[in-house]
């Protein structure tokens, strides 16, 4: 039935192309690089300073000067390079990072995205998620379709205050993707998990999309 | 005249008052200036305005200044890691101004580059857009973000020789550059202090013109915050 969060990860990793510069978000998001197809050549950026992120350091080999934007130990590659804040983000909005992948807790089916405060309630920060979705050229979102209480998150419109305004071109949820080809098109329902049928997708989402 | 003092609180000596604005460098607890913001909490300076991507932890770099309430303001990007943040913020004791990653780091960097305001795509459309002027660029829209000139700004680097050349590790670099370039007076905490010659020109990533006090803050245990490892085994 429905994908789990590591075959949402590999559906996101399908959108990769060879040469790709990637920024990975926090959670789901950062699995993504476990799944990028063999042979295939993608740097990973960290916004906090680096292109080249490479796996996890060995037991015993963590380096506290050496995290992502997650604040997780990780290892560096030939290829790798370090600078700072403000480099990090003139590349991700000069547009040079080809590809993000995001979490939401709202999307709408004008490609609006919330991720970043629940007024009242939570309060986090944007990070630098609202630089990334104004920057990037292909916006990816990967996010449970429904929320924990089965409310729908892929919305008419999103309630809570926004990340970014008509930026999102595809979405992968645990049981469907949905993708347009410009930010004008509506979103198309493009595929379904394993036994997950188009009227089922329906029932779980407000939004208005095409198939 | 020596950049370099013997300690934080030598090093800090004459410049903090209540009420001020201060940059420091870090993300998360990455090339956080420890042993400066322990020294501003023992100077009991307060009502401070502080920019800094994080707020560190409950307890921990800016978390200690937020537990002692010398903290009146902070303009961040990311608090999710900080319980007390979060409390004085939802009860109003603190004020926050949240602004973008990259908006904060590029408000820093023009602060200091003696650009007062800039236009940027990001946080159009949002919360982070209100008040703000804005312009149509080739027929997009963007808004209007102030530099920011600190008072004082406090970095941690990996080495500086005497003249307060630098040069920072690996991803510990994050906002200690710009955060430098945009205070009025700098001081930095290095973990080794070094011979003029020996960082080598070339290879200095922030020029000594921005660090005007020094210290050798070693040694440091350089906390983790999510120890991530793989076995030896796996490929």
């Amino acid at each position: 039935m429905a994908w789990t969060r590591d075959q949402m990860a590999a559906r996101a990793a399908r959108e990769l192309r060879e040469g790709d510069f990637v920024n990975l978000g926090i959670g789901i998001p950062t699995l993504v690089a476990n799944h990028v197809p063999e042979g295939m050549t993608v740097t990973l950026q960290s916004e906090n300073g680096m292109l080249g992120i490479g796996p996890f350091p060995f037991e015993g080999e963590e380096d506290a000067d050496l995290i992502n934007a997650g604040k997780q130990t990780i290892s560096e590659l030939p290829q790798s390079t370090y600078f700072d804040s403000a480099q990090s983000f003139a590349m991700i909005r000069g547009g040079k990072i080809d590809l993000t992948v995001l979490g939401a807790m709202e999307i709408s089916q004008g490609g609006d995205i919330a991720n970043w405060m629940i007024p009242g309630k939570m309060i986090k920060g944007m990070g630098g998620a609202m630089d990334l979705v104004a920057g990037v050229k292909r916006i990816v979102v990967v996010m449970e379709h429904c929320a924990r209480d089965g409310s729908p998150k892929f919305l008419p419109a999103c309630t809570l205050p926004l990340t970014g305004r008509n930026v999102v071109n595809i979405i992968i949820t645990d049981l469907a993707v949905f993708d347009r080809p410009d930010h004008q098109s509506p979103f198309r329902l493009i595929e379904a998990a394993p036994g997950v049928t188009t009227d089922d997708v329906a029932a779980r989402t407000t939004a208005s999309f095409v198939y | 005249m020596t950049k370099v003092f013997p300690d934080a609180a030598a090093a800090l000596k004459g410049l903090l008052r209540d009420d001020m604005l201060i940059a420091a460098g870090g993300f998360g607890l990455c090339g956080v200036p420890e042993r400066l913001i322990d020294a501003v909490e023992v100077s009991g300076a307060s009502g401070l305005t502080i920019a800094s991507n994080n707020a560190g932890l409950d307890g921990q770099g800016l978390g200690k200044l937020l537990c002692s309430r010398q903290i009146r303001k902070m303009i961040a990007s990311y608090v999710g890691d900080n319980k007390e943040f979060e409390r004085q913020y939802l009860v109003g004791e603190l004020e926050v101004e949240f602004s973008p990653q990259g908006t904060l780091a590029e408000r820093m960097r023009s602060g200091g580059a003696g650009i007062p305001g800039f236009y940027t795509k990001t946080g159009v459309g949002t919360l982070v857009a209100e008040g703000k002027p804005t312009m149509l660029f080739d027929g997009e829209e963007y808004i209007l973000e102030r530099g920011i000139v600190a008072d004082l700004a406090l970095v941690k680097g990996w080495k500086a020789d005497t003249a307060g050349n630098m040069v920072f590790r690996k991803t510990a670099r994050n906002f200690n550059v710009p955060a430098a370039q945009c205070g009025r007076i700098c001081v930095a905490e290095v973990e080794e202090i070094v011979a003029p010659g020996t960082l080598g020109a070339d290879a200095v990533h922030l020029p000594g013109i921005y660090v005007h006090r020094l210290i050798c803050g070693a040694p440091y245990d350089k906390p983790i915050e999510f120890r991530t490892t793989r076995k030896q085994d796996a490929t």
